[in-house]
């Protein structure tokens, strides 16, 4: 579904990704971990389009997306939880939910609400609420919600987890896989490896911007160099 | 949909034809008719013209709806129009919508109140232009947050167009009010493109840039505008009928037509009522453009642009349409003050009226319309008020703002956010 071939970024003089390569297949979940600065992040927007890739080249569904614009890159099926959120925060929840249907229209809105609802009850609670006055949990619901009001094909979840109670990582996690359950290919980038691995079909180690490792979820869970760099020595 | 493919061109003729009659009809009499002596003389070049326009984009679009991308989007309009959610009203009402029917009779029954005031009049006048301007602004600052210290610019531009209109086209009142709102939106597009990747006091600095060159141009091209020495500008016609005392060539003014007696308060009632329908329709065109997709891009682009493109939205275009629908409405009430003033010259487009308009807009809380109304009516009203306390006036205009902004630092108004509902439901 997704293919990034010998992809290289860089912001500035400072190059940020080298020569990355990964594969997503439909009904995959495929998680990219790090550590801070790796380039995880990068990845992701590149696939965007900010930056852009300066060689190499993204496949999604046959298109050539190398070089397509941001907004466009979403109207062909690829929706993001971005680094930070980006919640709308000055708007409510439910608008926040409805400018997420950009790319589909608003035919399916009130249905693909209900979903959303179902998958985080919070939500509901405060569909009137202002979206910045909520706490970070919720905010980060939002923001996946907000991502599947465009029925994507392809999600890409930035970190979902940062800075989160651990009860409601649990949740997101949970959902997370309820979300590919239910049909959606997901790309999810996480510095919780532990958590990420466990979820994951595959995985990939980006270590100064080149994937260093892959392999399947629990293949990297039981390397011994990812369990002593990324897990604390094993748990 | 069973469409066969190729396209039916007689049948686009035929609306095209069908929309440019209607476009006669509707333009003829506002812009063509003229009064000369006691024959109303036709000048057909001016409905012509509209006329001539409005057949050519039916005719493109009804061509347009018949090629694959046309029947595409329209499908598009169709699945939008269907299902879906839409914007929930509110179970009962609030204040602000149960005050509307009296603000509207208060209104129109105003003219008639204040006709023996003058004075009063031309205040209230005033204050309704700023009440355009501040929701204009408020589009462009307000709900797109693109901080515009410019914006006197386009207000200037549409008070030439109706003054340089009537001197070299022979252009009145209704047709420059047309022209100037199409004008003003062609500049607010042409100072979009350059700003498109600015963002705040950058932004400001090159609107305000902007100002001062539309007004230089407007001081030193002395041929064209008259420079400092200004222009005069025509009071609008009512089908024809002229305000002034003795119309020109010797045609029929509006008491003579009527039978009453002169008042100079005519024209000011006039011009006064046709101000506010026309602020009326901006209004609920505002409340409209909040419950539609592009409202809400505005807003979610002044809350995080990156946001916005990743979700789909085009930002070029939403951008410029900000920009551009603010210009328009600044077009419009340059048209009304440069009638309202008889007269024309840059002196009256300096940079503190852009400063008065942003005040208008910050003050009423930004992206209020309510707010706006109302602070667009107290900035520009109060200091006539104040005008009993003589030389304290300024000073006391200036308490009043500290006090408001102690107490309501964010403006006068909250911004009530939509509440939406299943259609059907």
């Amino acid at each position: 579904m997704l293919e990034i071939r010998d992809v290289s970024a860089s912001y500035g003089p400072i190059q940020a990704l080298r020569d990355i390569s990964i594969t997503i297949n439909r009904g995959e979940i495929v998680t990219l971990i790090g550590a801070n600065g790796a380039g995880k992040s990068t990845t992701l927007m590149t696939l965007f389009g900010e930056p852009r890739a300066s060689s190499g080249q993204i496949l999604f569904d046959g298109h050539d997306i190398t070089h397509v614009q941001m907004h466009e890159v979403a109207r062909l099926g690829i929706a993001q939880s971005p680094e930070g959120r980006r919640i709308f925060p000055a708007m409510t929840v439910e608008e926040n939910l409805i400018m997420g249907t950009i790319p589909v229209g608003t035919e399916h809105a009130g249905e693909d609400m209900a979903k959303v609802y179902e998958l985080f009850p919070r939500l509901k609670e405060r569909r009137g609420q202002r979206a910045g006055t909520m706490s970070g949990g919720e905010q980060q619901m939002l923001a996946i919600g907000r991502a599947l009001m465009g029925r994507p094909k392809l999600l890409l979840l930035d970190e979902p987890s940062l800075g989160l109670a651990p009860l409601i990582v649990k949740r997101i996690f949970e959902v997370i896989r309820e979300i590919r359950a239910a049909g959606t290919t997901v790309f999810l980038v996480e510095q919780n490896a532990f958590h990420a691995l466990k979820l994951a079909d595959r995985g990939y180690v980006l270590v100064n911007g080149k994937i260093h490792l892959s392999g399947s979820g629990e293949e990297l869970l039981t390397n011994p160099e990812v369990r002593n760099a990324y897990l604390g020595g094993g748990h | 949909m069973t469409q066969t493919r190729g396209i039916d061109y007689g049948h686009a003729v035929r609306d095209a034809v069908l929309a440019g009659m209607v476009a006669l009809l509707v333009f003829g009499p506002i812009t063509g008719l003229q009064l000369s002596g006691y024959e109303v003389v036709a000048r057909m070049q001016w409905p012509l013209l509209f006329a001539g326009i409005v057949t050519l984009g039916r005719f493109c679009m009804a061509v347009w709806v018949q090629t694959e991308a046309g029947e595409r989007s329209l499908a598009r309009m169709r699945a939008k129009r269907s299902g879906g959610v839409t914007v929930a009203e509110g179970k009962g009402k609030n204040w602000q919508q149960k005050l509307v029917p009296f603000a509207l009779i208060g209104g129109l029954a105003l003219p008639f109140i204040l006709m023996d005031n003058r004075y009063w009049l031309t205040v209230v006048l005033l204050a309704l232009i700023y009440v355009l301007l501040g929701l204009g602004l408020n589009i462009v600052v307000g709900l797109a947050g693109l901080l515009d210290l410019g914006y006197a610019a386009f207000y200037a531009v549409g008070a030439y167009v109706l003054a340089m209109g009537a001197q070299y086209w022979d252009m009145g009142f209704w047709g420059a009010l047309v022209l100037a709102m199409v004008f003003g939106a062609l500049l607010g597009m042409l100072l979009g493109f350059p700003v498109l990747r600015m963002h705040g006091d950058y932004l400001a600095i090159v609107t305000l840039g902007f100002h001062e060159i539309i007004r230089l141009i407007l001081t030193n091209w002395v041929s064209f505008t008259g420079g400092p020495n200004g222009a005069s500008a025509p009071l609008p016609t009512l089908f024809g009928l002229e305000f002034s005392r003795r119309a020109k060539q010797g045609g029929q003014p509006f008491h003579e037509f009527f039978g009453i007696d002169y008042s100079a308060s005519y024209q000011y009632m006039f011009v006064y009522l046709i101000l506010f329908l026309f602020v009326v329709a901006a209004i609920v065109f505002c409340v409209r453009l909040r419950q539609m997709p592009m409202g809400r891009a505005w807003e979610a682009l002044r809350e995080d642009e990156i946001a916005c493109r990743s979700l789909g939205i085009n930002h070029v275009t939403v951008k410029l349409s900000a920009f551009m629908m603010g210009a328009m409405f600044a077009g419009a009430a340059g048209v009304f003050f440069a009638t309202y003033q008889g007269f024309v010259n840059p002196t009256s487009f300096t940079f503190i009226e852009s400063a008065m308009i942003l005040a208008i807009v910050v003050l009423g809380g930004l992206g209020s319309i309510t707010g706006v109304v109302i602070a667009a009516l107290v900035l520009i009203m109060l200091p006539e008020v104040l005008r009993d306390f003589a030389s304290y006036r300024v000073l006391a205009f200036g308490i009043v703002m500290v006090l408001m902004m102690i107490w309501r630092p964010r403006g006068l108004m909250h911004i009530v956010r939509p509440r939406f509902t299943e259609k059907g439901a």
